[in-house]
């Protein structure tokens, strides 16, 4: 860092992350800082830590004493619900849809009990706002759908919008190209660089290098809970270590 | 001091009787997640069963027991199909069903039994009942002698079956991981209805034991609730040597509180420990899940 | 919504005064013993509903607090001689402080944990208030009736208005919460829990607004059946047959509007009152044991399930 340089506080920062199940060591010693507005990718092969580390960071695994510090303030007590009140949104590798709603009523959940003015908002006000990041998505045609007659790629790209609809200024998409058509994987990663340039900072993790590739400004990849690289994207796809994890001994 | 001794050595011997009624359940509920509060429910079924048996054709209970076993184990192939079709297959309101449900069949049970055979208690006759054994100063009834041989074997048993035959470690791997085991090219389904086919043939033994130990009425299952389900929590859910364990500290409980403060309190025991447990390490004592 | 509304307030308010004018016009107090019964299932099934049917959490101590709910009559009477009312709003007050607690030990748990949960606490409270002497113990206690206030006859009339007033309490707040965030939360966290708090639902502080609410309602409309009886034991008062009763009830009748658990009580609270006269009392809890596994399995919606479904098919959306 040259002297003169504004030091940026980074939106996500965690210090030496180490999560234990019993006897086994799920991450190992990890810190990485996040900056606001980036474009993260997260590799590494099944199993290195990637979805525990999303879990440790949006609060659903607890990470004492090892501390979350998002924009400033120390999150590491704070449960997942108030985590993503301050602006962590998730969605799930396997989608997790209400399962009784509607498209749009999935997404009003998330109006409800995120706007900081939800008693003051009107349902109507809500609905608007949702259907416009329906619209963004693409989902528009399907708002007073159930969401059991949805599509795999539908039910990803719903998954993204409610996340959305939290208002988030962080967005972790878990694998939600997994197991797409290459054409839908375009529209995914399409949805997330569009996101991506409305300055939300967007955390991906994917196994579609390419998709990685085109998105992300940096790239860190786990290997049995441990950072093995982190840095530029042809850095870390050049990374000897890195491929070896990936293609195994 | 005598009296405590008296009281412990009971309760190890109740204890291990507590184990070979619970361990179907260790099984259904503790192995395959199935909400089986219908368990208890069963059990008293079986003794009816063997109670009939041995009321009308003088049949000895333990032997009684052992010839309704197969007939319980296709019950329970049955009853999982069932359970499976109707709730593990749709999602996300299964739980709150399937436990509906099971309640439900315990009462159906439950009230069946009392058309047909009435409110009134009901026991059996064999040569080792109203015996009692000297121990030095103690006395032990023989049948809880009985009933703790044959409990022991039975936990060993299934404990053996479990580690070493082939479909036990199946039926392990299923409560594991399901997934894994149907990439592998097993069919989970079959193999979880046969452990649950298992559970439910084991309750013949443990039918027969519940009846030679006390007598029965139809309204019994709702104070072995409490007792089976302490007992699997307890044990770590999936662990048999747990059970037998846990068994063992509810039966000295139960005893040592009756001796204490009289009958009036029994009941509570088994739910007061679940509830300590459940709230204090809800992984049990041998617990396998994170 | 405005019109739903006026509808609403009009059939409460047209009932009540039915229900008044019955206890001044009909003399025969056998259908007001009947109606009684029926009524209180309705206000127990419409709580039970508020957290076991919105939230999911199936709640097996619903004989548990109607327990206290009589036992807290009881004790408030024989202690100080308090009126109905009190009597009704300690057990309320009572019932919101049990909710709490039992809220507190128990929403952690998943599923069925929670279901043994509600069982264990229903014994253990069962086994301690038998060991009550000043309540009676095991034997049981009696009560003798106050005289009635006008403008009713009969203190079972007056009774049965007291219900009727509860249960338009009980389905007020049912329908708030139901049209309210509170309940698009708790639906949120019924169908997937994790998903819900993830999206910024405080489930656990809902499940414990729920857990408090509905234990308040189960108390209150205990409360007066220690004066419908005039007698009370614990066997009675905490039988397990509640917990079924009402659990059948509020899946029968469907549990996504507050309505279902009021269909689901009339329906199965008349066929009760039919069998347990007709034929005989164990009967009466096969049926409901047998409704209940049908419905469950073949009608997991309830009542009010299958008339959507059919409305679904008509074309309506």
């Amino acid at each position: 860092m040259t002297p003169g340089e504004p030091t940026e506080l980074p939106l996500l920062r965690i210090g030496a992350l180490t999560k234990r199940f019993g006897g086994f060591t799920a991450l190992d010693n990890v810190s990485v800082d996040i900056k606001a507005g980036e474009r993260f990718g997260l590799i590494g092969p099944n199993g290195s830590g990637k979805t525990t580390l999303i879990n440790c960071i949006s609060g659903a695994f607890r990470t004492e004493p090892s501390t979350v510090i998002f924009g400033g303030e120390d999150i590491t007590r704070l449960p997942p619900h108030v985590r993503t009140r301050r602006g962590i949104a998730r969605s799930f590798q396997i989608p997790r849809p209400f399962r009784s709603m509607t498209v749009i009523e999935n997404l009003m959940v998330a109006a409800d009990f995120t706007s900081a003015t939800h008693l003051r908002l009107s349902a109507d006000d809500h609905r608007d706002s949702a259907m416009a990041i329906l619209s963004q998505m693409g989902l528009a045609a399907k708002a007073d759908a159930r969401v059991t007659g949805l599509s795999q790629v539908e039910l990803r790209k719903m998954e993204l919008a409610r996340a959305m609809a939290t208002r988030p200024k962080l967005l972790i998409s878990d694998e939600a190209m997994a197991g797409l058509s290459g054409s839908e994987v375009d529209e995914v990663l399409d949805l997330l660089l569009k996101l991506a340039g409305e300055s939300i900072t967007i955390i991906m993790i994917e196994h579609i290098m390419q998709a990685v590739m085109r998105f992300s400004q940096r790239i860190m990849c786990l290997d049995a809970g441990k950072i093995i690289a982190i840095g530029q994207p042809s850095d870390v796809m050049a990374n000897a270590r890195v491929q070896e994890a990936y293609l195994g001994t | 001091m005598d009296l405590l001794l008296d009281a412990v050595v009971t309760g190890v011997l109740l204890g291990c009787f507590y184990a070979a009624v619970s361990i179907g359940l260790s099984v259904s509920f503790g192995l395959l997640d199935v909400p089986h509060v219908a368990h208890p429910a069963f059990l008293v079924l079986a003794s009816y069963g063997v109670y009939f048996l041995n009321d009308s054709y003088d049949i000895d209970p333990l032997v009684a027991g052992l010839l309704i076993t197969p007939l319980l184990f296709v019950f329970g192939l049955i009853a999982y199909r069932i359970y499976y079709e109707t709730f593990e297959r749709r999602g996300s309101d299964a739980g709150v069903r399937g436990i509906a449900f099971f309640f439900g069949v315990a009462f159906i049970i439950e009230v069946l039994l009392i058309l047909h055979f009435g409110v009134d208690q009901r026991s059996v006759t064999a040569s080792y009942i109203g015996k009692s054994w000297r121990f030095g100063d103690m006395r032990i009834p023989l049948r809880l002698m009985v009933a703790f041989a044959v409990a022991t074997g039975l936990t060993l048993l299934l404990s053996v079956y479990l580690s070493r035959t082939f479909m036990g470690r199946a039926i392990r791997a299923v409560a594991q991981d399901e997934e894994a085991v149907r990439l592998m090219g097993a069919n989970p389904v079959r193999i979880k209805q046969w452990a649950f086919g298992i559970a439910t043939a084991v309750l013949g033994i443990a039918g027969a034991l519940l009846i030679i130990v006390a007598p029965v009425e139809p309204t019994l299952d709702r104070a072995y609730i409490g007792r089976t389900f302490c007992v699997v929590v307890m044990a770590g859910l999936g662990s048999m040597t747990g059970t037998l364990i846990a068994a063992i500290i509810l039966g000295v409980s139960e005893t040592i509180v009756l001796m204490t403060f009289g009958a009036s309190w029994a009941p509570a025991i088994s739910f007061a420990l679940l509830l300590g447990i459940l709230a204090v390490r809800p992984q049990g004592l041998l617990g396998r899940r994170s | 919504m405005k019109r739903e509304g006026i509808a609403f307030w009009g059939t409460a308010v047209l009932f009540l005064v039915a229900v008044l004018a019955a206890t001044q016009l009909i003399a025969n107090e056998y259908p007001f013993f009947a109606g009684y019964v029926i009524l209180q299932f309705i206000v127990l099934s419409v709580a039970w509903s508020i957290l076991g049917g919105y939230a999911g959490y199936v709640n097996f101590g619903t004989s548990a607090f109607f327990g206290v709910g009589v036992y807290t009559a009881i004790l408030l009477f024989k202690a100080a001689g308090a009126p109905l009312v009190v009597q009704i709003a300690a057990a309320a007050v009572v019932g919101a402080l049990l909710g709490f607690a039992v809220g507190l030990l128990t929403l952690r748990m998943q599923g069925i944990f929670f279901s043994i949960a509600t069982i264990a606490l229903t014994i253990v409270i069962e086994t301690s208030v038998t060991n009550w002497r000043f309540l009676g113990g095991a034997a049981g206690i009696q009560i003798q009736r106050p005289p009635v206030t006008a403008p009713f006859h009969s203190y079972v009339q007056m009774l049965v208005f007291v219900q009727a007033l509860l249960v338009v309490i009980a389905v007020t707040i049912a329908r708030y919460i139901q049209n309210s965030w509170i309940g698009r939360g708790l639906q949120a966290l019924r169908d997937d829990e994790l998903a819900a708090e993830c999206t910024g639902v405080p489930t656990l502080r809902l499940k414990m607004v729920a857990c408090v609410i509905s234990g308040a309602l189960m108390c209150a409309a205990g409360a007066p059946a220690a004066m419908y009886l005039q007698y009370a034991d614990p066997a009675s008062a905490f039988n397990l047959n509640y917990s079924v009763s009402v659990l059948a009830m509020a899946l029968i009748g469907g549990t996504a509007h507050w309505i279902g658990p009021v269909i689901g009580a009339i329906l199965l609270g008349v066929t009760q009152q039919l069998l347990a006269v007709t034929i005989s009392s164990e009967v009466n809890v096969l049926v409901l044991g047998v409704m209940l596994v049908l419905f469950v399995v073949a009608a997991p919606e309830g009542i009010i399930g299958l008339f959507r479904k059919r409305r679904r098919a008509e074309g309506k959306t």
